[in-house]
């Protein structure tokens, strides 16, 4: 599959990364590679083969509806760059 | 204007899930909690934790979805919906793309004296996000972020594009809220947010197969904001396609102060939200017996209730339509006419007296000292004509604030009607010799005098005289 520095620029503006010319080219070499690494996959016919979400063979894993205690806000909040009152601040966000 | 095209509208409601616990952590999902102290590593999306799924979400999302006649997903699993935002601290969102749990359902609305039926397309499980606070001031200042909201359990409820008017429109989100209570799965309060509502909007000319354009409307915080946003949405398009403009796919925010709807620009970043399927959950099997088991404990619901009010009752449309919007309601007036047999009489003051009474009193039915048993007994009282319609009003009003019995209350205040004849020919003749313009006055043929004079009959008698014998008395002596 042919991959276009437009794709690696939507990839980067989805992922929020800012890139550099270098870098996109840089990029579009890698991806295309890996891309093309991981069709070699098409070769296998797969027709019978279902697809497959999990890798693990668990089914059913639930919880009762049980409170637990939550952890001390203090030390949540210091896990933060910025706090006030009781709040994770963070950059405006205003629509 | 408005023949011309045909609006096609459809709903997406959010529906937060009556569970004690968050949808994949034991946080408590109560309402109104200090910020940020009903939070976890899981919750908060912190590296190395993993969600667990709570059972009960499971038994209330398949109980809504057998409500709403949908089938359920023998096997379903969740999906990671990958956006940024500040209010989503894993930067994704645990919902369901293609294996919802519930699917192609439908249920009946009734609008206009008519059965609509509307399409449930699907019913899916996810958590909600967190909540975040501007200074609406200071607009450069930072945004306040309180995570207590993350991880509560959601029901996404999406209807067909089968809506064609913001009437209907209501009616369905008040007929899905209806159910939602009746199956005690939600407490759907709009303003506390655990019952949100979404709008897909288009319009097309009427007689045309293809759909128009449509913008999703969002931020309408009550039943009146979605009638009146889609309304606003509608006229919006059809001005645009008539000056020869285009509308634009796109979200849009309802502004309830400026009654418009405006664009949502920061989320103009076409949505790509890369789902795929959620590693650290396993798929969910549910077996046939256990959605059995869920089915036989449905109760009966509005639609069927209405039906049989209207029925069974007698009832009007709109009465039974008000009677059995409420489970509550439904039940008092039931437990009341199995005491008092009429049921017309029951819904005239179920609906009027009472529902006028708790709202005043700002009390809810559960609350209030009026039991169905004691309301039954003071209607039993007007029918044998121990007490007059009058009375009755004043009693009630009693029995609201002391919760006495009516009898007791009857006795004490000496409201027993006088049908005596001799005590009731003392008033009228008095009234009669008191008031000769108006004895005049009807003589004359001016009908309506009369009432004039029974107003004073039933004013001396302190309201304790039955009309219906004074009234005759009156014609009889004026003859
Ligand atoms: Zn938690």
């Amino acid at each position: 599959m042919p991959l276009s520095k437009k794709d690696i620029e939507y990839t980067s503006t989805l992922a929020h990364v800012q890139l550099s010319e270098k870098e996109k080219t840089l990029y579009l070499g890698q991806l295309e590679s890996i891309l093309k690494y991981i069709e070699k996959l098409n070769e296998l016919d797969t027709t019978n083969v279902l697809p497959m979400d999990h890798v693990l063979d668990l089914e059913n894993v639930f919880r009762k509806d049980e409170i637990k205690p939550s952890v001390n806000r203090d030390q949540v909040l210091n896990q933060a760059p910025k706090q006030q009152d009781g709040f994770f601040l963070v950059p405006p966000v205003i629509e | 204007m408005e023949q011309k095209y045909e609006p096609v509208i459809g709903l997406e409601v959010h529906a937060q899930l009556k569970t004690k616990t968050k949808i994949f952590c034991g946080c408590s999902t109560v309402f109104g909690q200090e910020q940020n102290t009903s939070v976890c590593p899981v919750c908060l999306g912190l590296p190395g934790t993993l969600p667990v799924l709570n059972e009960k979400v499971v038994e209330l999302g398949v109980k809504t979805g057998l409500a709403f006649n949908c089938h359920i997903a023998g096997q379903f699993k969740f999906d990671r919906k990958n956006y940024f935002y500040p209010d989503l601290p894993k930067a994704y969102q645990i919902s369901q793309f293609d294996k919802p749990l519930c699917y192609e359902g439908s249920i009946e609305i009734h609008v206009n004296g008519e059965d609509r039926k509307i399409e449930i397309v699907r019913a899916h499980l996810e958590e909600d996000a967190g909540k975040l606070l501007h200074d609406e001031q200071n607009r450069m200042s930072d945004s306040c972020v309180d995570y207590n909201r993350t991880g509560t359990p959601l029901l996404e409820i999406v209807s067909g594009p089968d809506l064609r008017s913001a009437e209907e429109a209501h009616a369905y989100l008040s007929c899905v809220k209806s159910i939602l209570k009746y199956l005690e799965v939600s407490d759907c309060n709009m303003q506390e947010g655990s019952l949100r509502c979404d709008a897909n909007i288009s319009v097309r000319l009427v007689g045309q197969d293809k759909l128009g354009v449509k913008t999703e409307i969002k931020n309408m915080n009550s039943f009146k904001a979605v009638e009146k946003a889609i309304n606003y949405e509608i006229k919006r398009q059809i001005e645009l396609i008539e000056n020869g403009e285009k509308v634009v796919q796109e979200t849009r925010l309802w502004n309830a102060d400026e009654g418009k709807t405006r664009s949502m620009r920061s989320k103009e970043e076409a949505h790509d939200y890369r789902y795929f399927p959620e590693p650290d959950l396993p798929y969910m099997r549910l077996d046939g017996a256990f959605i059995e088991r869920l089915k036989a404990t449905l109760p009966e619901l509005p639609h069927a209730r209405f039906q049989r009010f209207v029925r069974d009752f007698k009832l009007s449309e709109y009465d039974a339509s008000v009677l059995t919007a409420e489970k509550d309601i439904a039940e008092y007036f039931e437990t009341c006419v199995s005491i008092f047999s009429d049921a017309k009489t029951v819904s005239n003051w179920v609906m009027g007296d009472l529902m006028k009474a708790l709202n005043e009193g700002n009390k809810s039915l559960s609350d209030n000292l009026v039991t169905p048993g004691r309301l039954a007994e003071l209607l039993g009282l007007v029918k044998d004509q121990t007490i007059s319609l009058r009375s009755a009003k004043v009693v009630f009003g009693e029995i609201f604030l002391t919760g006495k019995s009516a009898k007791s209350i009857v006795d004490e205040k000496g409201l027993v009607q006088i049908s005596d004849t001799s005590a009731l020919e003392k008033i009228v003749d008095d009234v009669i010799k008191k008031n000769p313009k108006s004895v005049a006055d009807f003589k004359g043929g001016q009908t309506k005098a009369i009432s004039f004079l029974m107003g004073q009959a039933m004013k001396m008698s302190q309201g304790k005289a039955n009309p219906k014998l004074v009234n005759e008395m009156i014609k009889n002596k004026l003859s």
